[in-house]
């Protein structure tokens, strides 16, 4: 049951800036499920992020339900670089997400759908949620065959994983999310999840891949809507709240005040890239130039997405070593970020006098570069 | 030890000057040492030992991964101090107390355990500020201040940002009324006391009108509040100032447009400007507009400035040309390799059109409306940075009529466009016409172009343009 109107209500009542004695009427006593009806990543995890903040949950808990258009989320501590091809996701136009909760790398589209478990902080309690999601599946399909593991992963047929888990713990309030594969694109999916970057050494939390499979593929009737019903309705029976699901619009200032400078903030190069654990790059590549093949070494140091360090070792004389050594100081301090580099190269170009030939091998160069990133 | 050094002195006769003089050197450092002590123990707070909090299911260790603090800075209750790891789960640790910290006791991704100290931190009840600044600036002050908690008997609330605030304009704390959470002082409460002292017009809160002055006014020395009183009204309201410089560097491409730039500076510039009636050509390009929508491209009239600059080039080759480092030799480029300047989020970026001569105005807008989508997207590569020999900036769609644009080495001349505006203008029968005027402000290198060139060019260009049917004759 989906209800549009009351969203204003509920939300104003009960929610903003944390004023515990404000004495609010919550029309739905004890709980509230909404949905978004935004796809968009950053919308999304904005609402998160202002239930987090500036919900009262002491005397409520909240199942908030989204699904995103393509895009790759990875966790708080986690370096893009090492977890997925970000090459390809420019590609194909897929976005690129850091939640502020922890765990690993997913990849979300509109064939995946994810809950998130909003409680106080003495609530906090991820095997309850996950137990729900199970006995809500059992429900709308007895002969599913899915368990939760102790890493907080549901399993379909005891091998293949369906869902993925992560948690924020703030001072008062802690929320769990998970994802639910119906059918989201399986070959987009082990793509853009595979690092193609080598050399590459870092502390960041890394992912641990598993073998995914969708329920659609179990069973071809299922669709994500009937899921988030079921998934619901199991909720508001559990909790003993009102089974109706209220829509919220991510952009909507007047229910959710602030909410798009959260936006704003998520969609940041300075969040997504450069809240990037330190990390390191040591590696060589090829270059082929007419006739010869040349080997070049790079090695950089790489802090909050900016090249802290760089080298590069290219054959002696190779290129004039003024435009060489202007190239590496101009890159120290810049984002590492192959549209940062190019704009940059072609920019320093103009300053340093050159011929033809030296104009190819830069670009060469900088082409290489650039597939570093 | 004191006592000690000097029994020892007086028993050694002959050296006893010297030993004396290193008495009082020592006792000197002794008591300045205390007196330094004695002004910071007022200030020194007690030194707690924060303790990572339980953070649920059972969980014993996390990882540290994030500090938001350093040891040094003053936090607030509530501040974040750090972020921590375990099992998927990120948790934020927000400060009990507010005070300085003292000691960070792990470093990044190091385990950290439940129970046991995270952080120490010096709490300081007089001030959120470093004691460095407080024994520096207003020692007496804050010896006020701390008599006046322990006779308030609680704590004042506020955070770093509203401390200093109210530093900077020199009220205190104690005086200000409170009206946050936990009678904390909130910025609004600073402006409204400043307001209140000096009579200017300010809307009074609610909540301060209810809540009476602090009844322990008394205790405060006479001098401050006397001083307030005797201050005439002014007329304008102080200025309330809390922002501070902020100074970066220049990093990355701005770092590589300083180069450039000053490189660009180093021509002799000169301008020269021109206004085209684009009357006929808006036309043209209505009619044309559609044709190049069904075969997939959207035609602005950027092309046709391209192009007709092409066919200019062909007949003033020099302003294709490269001028060499030494100004000994020019080399006119055969390629006419015509640069659009874009405004991305980076910058400006400069992508080129390769060999416009032999492209048809349709292949022009295809190519531009790819050159556009990579630029969006940031995905330019360098071949298509690189290789331009002359330039165009259609500054006018963002607004603006003349420019004075900057040559971008190493070419030798530019061109910017700018915005098309309905005016009123004289046609052939000297009668008044709605004419549609763009302005062109080109510059050029003069060291070898002359001004009669550069006019000659732009005079054929903006033919071109008037009189769209004209290009017909001339294209290859």
């Amino acid at each position: 049951m989906v209800l549009q109107s009351s969203l204003k209500n509920c939300l104003q009542l009960s929610c903003i800036l944390r004023t515990p004695k404000a004495g609010f009427r919550s029309t739905s006593r004890g709980g509230l499920i909404i949905q978004s009806i935004s796809n968009d990543v950053y919308q999304n995890l904005a609402v998160e992020d202002w239930i987090h903040d500036h919900m009262n949950l002491d005397n409520q808990r909240v199942l908030f339900l989204w699904r995103n258009s393509p895009a790759v989320v990875i966790g708080r501590h986690q370096n893009p670089w090492q977890e997925c091809n970000l090459r390809l996701l420019r590609q194909k136009n897929i976005k690129l997400a850091r939640r502020r909760s922890g765990g690993g790398t997913v990849y979300h589209d509109l064939g995946n759908i994810n809950l998130t478990f909003f409680t106080t902080r003495k609530k906090y309690e991820r095997m309850e949620n996950l137990k729900l999601v199970v006995k809500a599946l059992k429900a709308l399909r007895p002969q599913l065959d899915v368990h939760v593991t102790d890493r907080y992963d549901i399993l379909l047929d005891r091998q293949y994983k369906i869902s993925g888990t992560a948690a924020k713990l703030g001072r008062t309030t802690a929320y769990h999310h998970c994802t639910l594969l119906c059918n989201a694109d399986k070959f987009v999916l082990s793509s853009v999840l595979k690092s193609p970057y080598e050399g590459l050494k870092s502390n960041a939390t890394p992912s641990v891949p598993a073998s995914v499979k969708n329920l659609f593929e179990e069973d071809p009737s299922l669709t994500c809507e009937m899921l988030l019903d079921a998934i619901a309705e199991e909720y508001a029976a559990q909790h003993r709240i009102d089974h109706r699901i209220t829509l919220i619009n991510p952009a909507d200032e007047t229910v959710l005040p602030g909410i798009n400078n959260k936006t704003k903030e998520l969609k940041s190069w300075e969040w997504v890239y450069g809240k990037t654990p330190k990390f390191s790059i040591s590696t060589c590549f090829n270059m082929v130039y007419k006739d010869s093949v040349l080997d070049v070494k790079v090695d950089m140091d790489v802090k909050h997405g900016r090249i802290e360090v760089c080298n590069i070792d290219l054959p002696e004389q190779w290129l004039p070593p003024a435009l060489c050594s202007e190239l590496v100081k101009s890159l120290t301090g810049s984002k590492f970020c192959p549209n940062e580099t190019t704009t940059l190269a072609s920019t320093l170009l103009r300053a340093c006098p050159q011929d033809d030939e030296s104009h190819s091998k830069w670009n060469l160069l900088c082409e290489n570069m650039m597939l570093l990133m | 030890v004191c006592i000690h050094r000097v029994r020892w002195c007086s028993s050694i006769r002959f050296i006893k000057s010297k030993y004396v003089c290193v008495c009082d050197k020592s006792a000197l450092k002794f008591s300045h040492h205390q007196r330094l002590f004695r002004t910071s123990a007022v200030l020194r707070g007690q030194i707690v030992q924060f303790k990572l909090s339980d953070i649920g299911e059972g969980i014993t260790e996390v990882t540290v991964k994030e500090w938001y603090i350093k040891e040094g800075d003053s936090v607030s209750q509530f501040d974040s101090i750090c972020e921590v790891q375990s099992d998927k789960a990120s948790v934020t640790i927000t400060s009990r107390y507010d005070g300085v910290i003292r000691k960070l006791h792990y470093s990044l991704d190091e385990i950290a355990y439940v129970g046991k100290p995270l952080v120490d931190i010096e709490i300081d009840a007089a001030k959120g500020v470093a004691p460095e600044e407080d024994v520096v600036e207003t020692p007496p002050m804050s010896h006020e201040e701390h008599t006046h908690q322990e006779i308030k008997g609680h704590k004042t609330l506020a955070t770093p940002a509203v401390r200093r605030l109210a530093m900077e304009n020199n009220i205190k704390l104690s005086e200000v009324v409170g009206t946050g959470k936990d009678n904390r002082i909130l910025k609004e409460d600073i402006l409204n006391y400043l307001a209140k002292q000096t009579g200017a017009i300010l809307p009074p809160s609610p909540k301060a009108e209810i809540i009476p002055p602090l009844p322990k006014s008394e205790t405060v020395p006479a001098a401050p509040k006397d001083k307030a009183r005797t201050i005439p009204v002014p007329v304008s309201r102080p200025i309330v100032f809390s922002g501070k410089d902020k100074t970066e560097p220049i990093t990355g491409f701005h770092k590589a447009m300083v180069k450039s730039m000053s490189a660009a500076l180093k021509i002799p510039h000169f301008g020269y400007c021109d206004e085209v009636d684009l009357t006929q050509l808006i036309w043209l390009r209505e009619e044309l507009k559609a044709l190049a929508q069904l075969r997939g491209v959207k035609l602005s009239f950027m092309p046709f400035f391209i192009k007709a600059a092409s066919l200019g080039l062909l007949q003033y080759p020099i302003l294709n040309a490269a001028l060499d480092e030494s100004c000994q030799n020019v080399t006119y480029k055969a390629s006419h390799n015509i640069g659009i300047a874009m405004d991305t989020e980076q910058g400006l970026i400069v992508p080129n059109v390769k060999n416009v001569q032999a492209c048809s105005v349709f292949e022009i807008a295809s190519e531009l409306n790819r050159l556009q989508s990579l630029g969006s997207a940031g995905q330019l590569g360098t071949n298509d940075l690189s290789g331009g020999t002359f330039t165009l900036s259609n500054i006018g769609t963002i607004g603006g009529t003349y420019a004075k644009p900057v040559i971008l080495p190493p070419e030798v001349a530019i061109g910017a466009l700018g915005k098309i505006q309905v005016l009123p203008r004289f046609n052939g029968k000297g009668e008044v016409y709605r004419a549609q005027i763009m302005n062109v402000s080109w510059s050029a290198d003069h060291r070898i172009i002359d001004g009669a060139t550069m006019a000659r060019f732009s005079n054929l260009w903006k033919s071109y343009l008037e009189n769209p049917a004209s290009m017909l004759l001339d294209l290859k």
